[in-house]
């Protein structure tokens, strides 16, 4: 009944197409169709430059205690003293400084966590898609196994078990987030691998290992960056959850998460300690979802699932 | 339909026997020696030691434990707490209802919210209340659950006074339990106040831990139902002159629900992750802060225990999960 | 009084690019118990009139009509509620993809049932048994055991027999079929378009058959309507169609049947329907047609009458020449004259 429209919609796609923009250009031509995804790469970019230029930013050193004004409302409150914009914590800190700091390890770890499960994925991904036969049957029961547990609690046992901070709560949360990488890999290798391009470059004699990381992999990155960006944004939480239990990052390194189970014993008292440092996490993880969406959008639109 | 239960079945064991060589070789990573890690600071005389050493088998080679284990675990044998000298598997079990009321009334708080919300706004494409229901459940979906909880303790427990920060049911009541549901339990005893009290206990918990699967559900319900509604058969139910209510909420909704019970499936492991956090802030004794204490008091059986049946629970909703999955698409009933 | 009484109906879509009309004044009648067939290429707007009749439209259509009567209820002014009071009871459509027609979640004899359910208010055993009866009158094998088949257990044919049943359930006065044929092998076609026949000559329904295969048209349609690009171009009893074509599109498709095939070549229509972008002035066909001159691309044709199949031509055909026609020297495509 539409059949009347559609035809048009594809004729409008081809006047497009047949300017022949670069890749980037086609993709960001979709991408930026998505007002959220714009909105969210412009917070995430801030963020990044905030990160990074955080000892310039910041007004004060994230540790440097103001002994006579514990617990200081923020700026506009009654009471307050205007050189804390967000006010202070219980030990007289001042909390946008924290929070300025506190993009940098958020943003590390989800640095962190990404690269190492994504490369891990990749590489066992490929091999277990490649191969098939008992390789694919190990590396799939294995991640059958990581997936029964729930996410947080293996990462939980096993910071638990390696001992509690930063690093081994990236480790934990990278080891937890690889089964999805793997299987979203094994699954468009194995959708790719019997395509005649493929068999073309082995008939052509490429070796296997070109097969799979030059001529396989590029087709099969699209929900692997869709992956990357939800991983990453999982990554905050996840490592924020920890530090939240006591489990993640240390006091005082100014953590978000962190920062939010110092203030928990305030939460009735001092709304400012625990409001700004989990606005911070949320603010910083919708941005990096509205990105993911738009990359969804933009790259493959039959992975429009959730 | 059998053939398919038994291997989805086939598919379980597997992965239990790699649950338990991970809870086993977990533990066996903890520096230092077993058996005075269990014994903390009071120390032991070599007697004691050479005793315990032999009770747990640690003098035997690795893969001897490891089969020991495994067939305790088969008897049901989960390990017994070093705190409070009870079975693992009984503490689990005593705490257990706690943790399901809670994740059942969340659940049901997301499906029954989300799913309908999911119908409207598929429906009304593009109108304000698509909008504004995308764009707050990607807020509720990016939501770092342990702040939400307290800003919520702040709001509704601190400004407004409306409910109680933590909890099952307020120390005034008391009465035996016999599902071990506070809901339940409350009616029954006939108290005045009981049920109304357990009910305010567990509304913050369920919103909190509700919140990331109504948005998920909302999301998922939203795009199966765009794609269903364009469908063929969706035009011919309407041919047949059947009411919008009919043609959504019947042919639309049943095809559209197909995804949507995988991914409420999916969420019982996020829901369980959730439970740890929002159990642990609104002390609800459940498993997940059984598992969270148990871990700051290093009783390294009991988290070796709580693993193993946490994983054995996810595993056996997730069949349950598929078997509803059958039931519904009957392209699969069929497949043989 | 006719059976379907349709007045100068258009159906506007609003799309991205702006406002598409798919339907352009198109009249059509169907007393009871005839046979007409709606001919033209895909993207001739021929179902879309029809599911505009059947409230089928998604909301970015707009309809308007000067009159659309069925069985003396103007259409138009009906609330959806009256209108699916008559949509699936009097009046039925079957449609072109059965297979994905159907829906995979329930069971073939629900889904016929649920239109006697609706309408006719019948119970559970009477359901039952009317579908059952219903599933032997479209010819399915082992009815009694079909009624609870899934969609996806049945075959093409077996679907469409199917949805016939499903259509036909609350005896409609009135069956549209939109390509009924169109998806299945050829021998399961033949066989669909003789029940239908047979079926239409038992119950005395009339019958709108939208398709774009002229052989199918001579072997079953008392009567004709050719569309082109959302207009009605011409309308003839079949015989008369057949033996003498009023528009250049009619005379054009008929040219390109392969019985009537008088070269080794099989003539074609060069181009194709144009769409919202190149919809050309004048005359629609123009661009295509070998008679066309100067004034066809300028001028709107007019509605020829009865006499000439209420051809929409400047110069209608009777014979096969051009009546009123300057003369070859003033066509606009001379290319087009050596093809044909």
């Amino acid at each position: 009944m539409t059949d009347v429209t559609r035809t048009d919609t594809v004729a409008a796609a081809k006047v497009q197409t047949d300017a022949r923009p670069g890749r980037l250009r086609e993709f960001w031509s979709y991408f930026s169709e998505n007002r959220g995804a714009v909105i969210g790469l412009v917070v995430f970019g801030l963020l990044v430059v905030v990160a990074v230029f955080a000892p310039l930013v910041a007004p004060f050193h994230p540790n440097e205690q103001f002994r006579d004004h514990l617990l200081s409302p923020p700026a506009w409150a009654e009471g307050a003293d205007t050189r804390f914009l967000l006010g202070t914590d219980a030990v007289g800190r001042d909390i946008l400084s924290r929070l300025i700091f506190g993009a940098r390890y958020s943003l590390f770890i989800g640095v962190v966590v990404v690269s190492i499960s994504l490369i891990g994925g990749i590489v066992l991904g490929l091999v277990a898609g490649f191969f098939r036969g008992w390789v694919d049957t190990a590396i799939m029961r294995v991640m059958d196994v990581l997936l029964a547990f729930p996410s947080l609690l293996l990462a939980l046992v096993l910071v638990a078990v390696l001992g509690p901070g930063l690093v081994n709560a990236m480790i934990a949360i990278a080891l937890v987030a690889q089964p999805h990488y793997v299987r979203l890999t094994r699954a468009a290798v194995m959708a790719e691998r019997n395509r005649d391009y493929v068999t073309s470059a082995r008939v052509a004699g490429a070796s296997r290992l070109r097969l799979m990381f030059v001529t396989i992999l590029p087709n099969c990155m699209a929900p692997l960056i869709v992956q990357a960006a939800l991983s990453f944004s999982n990554a905050i939480l996840d490592a924020a959850a920890l530090g939240f239990l006591g489990m993640g990052a240390q006091p005082p390194t100014p953590e978000w998460g962190t920062m939010l189970a110092e203030a928990r014993e305030f939460i009735l008292s001092a709304w400012w300690v625990v409001t700004f440092p989990g606005l911070a996490i949320l603010i910083t993880v919708l941005a990096i979802n509205l990105i993911g969406d738009g990359l969804r959008d933009a790259l493959d639109p039959k992975l429009r699932r959730s | 339909m059998f053939g398919f239960l038994f291997r989805r079945i086939g598919l379980v064991i597997p992965t239990f026997i790699g649950v338990s060589l991970v809870a086993f070789f977990l533990i066996r990573l903890l520096p230092g020696d077993p058996i005075l890690l269990m014994a903390g600071e009071r120390g032991l005389s070599p007697e004691r030691y050479a005793e315990l050493m032999g009770r747990y088998g640690f003098d035997r080679p690795i893969w001897e434990q490891y089969a020991g284990y495994l067939g305790s675990l088969i008897q049901g044998d989960f390990g017994t707490s070093i705190i409070t000298k009870k079975p693992v598997f009984e503490e689990f079990f005593a705490l257990f209802p706690a943790t399901v009321e809670l994740s059942i009334c969340a659940m049901i708080f997301a499906v029954v919210l989300g799913i309908p919300a999911g119908v409207v706004a598929a429906v009304k494409r593009g109108s304000g209340f698509d909008h504004g229901l995308m764009a707050t459940a990607l807020v509720g979906y990016s939501m770092p659950i342990f702040w939400w909880a307290l800003l919520l303790i702040i709001v509704f427990s601190g400004i407004l006074q409306w409910t109680p920060v933590s909890g099952r049911i307020s120390l005034l009541y008391f009465f035996p339990s016999v599902t071990g549901f506070m809901l339940i339990d409350s009616l029954i005893s006939g108290q005045k106040g009981a049920f109304a009290s357990a009910a305010s206990h567990l509304i913050l918990p369920t919103i909190v831990l509700g919140t990331i699967p109504l948005a998920v559900i909302a999301r998922q319900t939203r795009s199966a139902m765009l794609e269903v509604l364009s469908e063929d058969y969706i035009r011919t139910a309407r041919a047949k002159g059947l009411s919008p209510f009919r043609v959504v909420g019947v042919h639309a909704l049943r095809n559209a629900l197909i995804p949507v019970i995988t991914t409420i499936g999916l969420q019982i492991g996020v829901l369980i992750a959730g439970a740890i956090l929002t159990e642990t802030i609104f002390s609800w004794p459940g498993i997940g802060k059984w598992m969270v204490d148990s871990i700051f008091r290093r009783d390294y059986p009991a988290v070796q225990g709580g693993l193993v049946l946490i994983a054995l629970m996810v595993m056996v909703v997730n069949l349950i999960v598929d078997m509803l999955y059958g039931l519904i698409n009957p392209k699969i009933r069929h497949t043989r | 009084m006719p059976l379907l009484d349709i007045q100068n109906l258009s159906v506007d879509f609003k799309t991205a690019s702006g406002p598409f009309r798919a339907v352009d004044g198109v009249s059509m009648t169907v007393d009871a118990g005839e046979i007409v067939s709606i001919v033209g290429e895909s993207g001739s707007g021929k179902s879309v009139s029809m599911l505009a009749l059947m409230g089928l439209l998604p909301w970015t259509a707009t309809i308007t009509a000067d009159r659309m009567l069925f069985d003396g209820h103007e259409l138009a002014g009906l609330s959806a509620r009256q209108r699916r009071r008559i949509v699936g009871k009097d009046m039925a459509m079957i449609f072109q993809e059965p297979m994905s027609s159907l829906n995979p979640c329930f069971t073939v004899g629900f889904q016929i049932g649920e239109a006697l359910k609706v309408h006719l208010k019948l119970d559970r055993k009477a359901r039952r048994r009317r579908v059952i009866e219903l599933l032997e009158m479209v010819g399915i094998p082992a009815a009694a055991e079909r009624v609870d088949a899934f969609p996806h257990q049945l075959s093409g044919g077996m679907s469409q027999r199917v949805m016939i049943a499903m259509a036909i359930a609350c005896q409609p006065k009135l069956l549209i079929a939109d390509e009924p044929t169109t998806a299945l092998d050829v021998t399961i076609q033949a066989q669909i378009l003789e029940l239908l026949m047979q079926l239409q000559s038992e119950t005395g329904m009339g019958l709108v058959l939208i398709t774009h295969d002229m052989g199918v048209v001579a072997e079953t349609a008392h009567r004709v309507s050719v569309q082109y690009a959302g207009q009605k171009v011409e309308e003839q009893a079949v015989a008369g169609l057949f033996a003498d074509p009023h528009h250049p599109y009619t005379a054009a498709l008929l040219a390109a049947l392969p019985e009537r095939a008088t070269s080794r070549r099989l003539p074609s229509i060069p181009g194709v329907v144009p769409g919202q972008f190149d919809r050309p002035t004048g005359c629609l066909f123009s661009p295509r047609c070998k008679f066309a001159t100067e004034r066809c691309v300028t001028k709107v044709p007019p509605v020829q009458g009865r006499q000439a199949g209420y051809a929409l031509c400047h110069y209608p055909l009777a014979g096969g020449r051009p009546v009123g026609h300057p003369g070859p020297g003033a066509t606009i495509h001379p290319d087009l004259q050596e093809v044909a």
